[in-house]
């Protein structure tokens, strides 16, 4: 059984893993991440969404020191990425397309990782491969896309990491070898509690595992917050039509659509909805999500929305 | 012992689905005291699901005393909840189905008797909270 009883439930506020302060990345003349202004809490598996060239891959490899700051700042696990060996133990990195080297055998890659990370597993992961059935002299070029994804998570875990960063790590599986992926993902969470930040450009791959979800849209921070508070805060309302300035103070809209008599609006309010004009139905979290990337985008110089309770 | 399952279209966060279904099972009599709830690693490992969320799940059943914990064993079922109303179940049925066919010989179809239905629930509802 897990022991983060202090965690995300009680609402205790722990270190950030993640504290970006103004944070940009710009490559020639092009910002890939822009004013970046994040705290996310420890002891969760935060799900990074957004769509394709939105600054996810950009945001992670700041967060593991591959990447320089262009402006602003960024600390993980309350230190610098890039300030050396003892920073980078503490932090595992799948790159996008979980990416192995084929010439080298299952074992030459358990050799690799126990030379080059002190904290190195060697139970955890022999134990791993032997469950995965995977042969340890196969060569990791012949492996399925599946097996290298779990190879490369493997190492991964293995490190024993305090935060592991995937960067869309199921992208190219399908849905089965998705599946099993995130399954050894969630259960490796649940034994060695450790802090995931993972990314997706599809919001169906995050529902189940993420239990904290930060929407990038434009290199901008668009949403971030817990998925159950998310979830309760937002709502679909569906009505005759209505101009949104005559809705309650305590809604505040986040998408609006409108025909000649009726108006569907996707709010977040934290007080009950009692009027009865209104049919009121739950939003799916990858229609939350899409709310958000459709949603007008919040004036400059606006404080992120979180979601707190 | 219960086996959970996810419904991802349904808009019901999944820490929630988890405690329903629990309820649910508990009320049709599935669950009964003393059954063993699977470990949050079980729950995890088969639903790829956040481990967070089967701990919130299990404290808030915890919280409403239908389980307990036992450190190192297990989460256990506490209490049932088959209760007196399961007697009334029958003739709430009976009334239900009289409704019913009073609505269709009105010319009402399925969609608008589920729309009124629904509708007057809510009202109801309402006024339940005001």
């Amino acid at each position: 059984m897990i022991g983060r009883s202090a965690g995300p439930a009680s609402g205790e506020p722990m270190t950030p893993v993640l504290r970006a302060r103004g944070l940009g990345r710009r490559y020639g003349r092009r910002w890939a991440l822009r004013d970046c202004t994040l705290d996310i809490p420890g002891g969760h598996v935060v799900g990074l969404v957004g769509p394709n060239g939105a600054g996810k891959t950009t945001l992670l490899k700041l967060a593991g020191g591959q990447l320089a700051p262009t402006e602003g700042s960024i600390t993980v696990l309350g230190g610098h990425p890039a300030s050396g060996a003892a920073q980078q133990a503490r932090i595992g990195f799948v790159a996008q397309d979980t990416p192995v080297y084929a010439g080298l055998s299952v074992a030459d890659h358990l050799r690799l990782g126990a030379g080059l990370n002190p904290g190195w597993d060697a139970a955890l992961a022999r134990e791993r491969v032997e469950r995965l059935g995977l042969d340890p002299a196969h060569r990791a070029g012949r492996l399925s896309g599946g097996q290298r994804a779990q190879l490369a998570l493997t190492l991964g875990l293995a490190k024993r990491p305090e935060l592991l960063i995937l960067d869309e790590p199921v992208a190219a599986l399908d849905p089965l070898a998705r599946r099993e992926f995130l399954q050894g993902l969630m259960e490796a969470v649940a034994e060695h509690e450790f802090s995931v930040v993972l990314s997706s450009h599809l919001v169906s791959d995050l529902e189940r595992t993420c239990d904290y979800l930060i929407v990038l849209v434009d290199s901008r921070v668009r949403l971030a917050g817990q998925v159950d508070d998310l979830l309760a805060t937002h709502h679909r309302l569906t009505g005759p039509r209505r101009d949104p300035d005559r809705l309650p103070a305590g809604q505040h809209v986040v998408s609006a659509s409108h025909t000649d008599r009726q108006s569907t609006f996707v709010v977040r309010t934290e007080d009950p909805i009692h009027d009865p004009a209104w049919t009121v139905s739950r939003l799916t979290l990858e229609d939350l999500v899409l709310a958000y990337m459709e949603g007008p985008a919040p004036a400059q110089g606006r404080p992120v929305l979180e979601v707190r309770r | 012992m219960i086996e959970f399952y996810l419904d991802g279209r349904s808009g019901v966060s999944p820490y929630l689905q988890l405690v329903q279904q629990v309820r649910h099972a508990l009320r049709l009599g599935l669950l009964r005291e003393g059954d063993r709830l699977p470990t949050v690693k079980d729950v995890v490992a088969r639903l790829a699901l956040n481990p967070n969320t089967v701990l919130k799940a299990y404290r808030e059943l915890e919280h409403e005393g239908l389980v307990a914990a036992r450190p190192g064993i297990g989460t256990f079922v506490t209490r049932t909840l088959t209760d007196a109303s399961l007697a009334a179940h029958g003739r709430l049925r009976k009334d239900l189905l009289r409704w019913l066919a009073a609505a269709r010989l009105a010319g009402l179809d399925d969609e608008s008797i589920e729309a009124l239905f629904m509708s007057a629930f809510r009202t109801s509802s309402q006024e339940d909270i005001a």
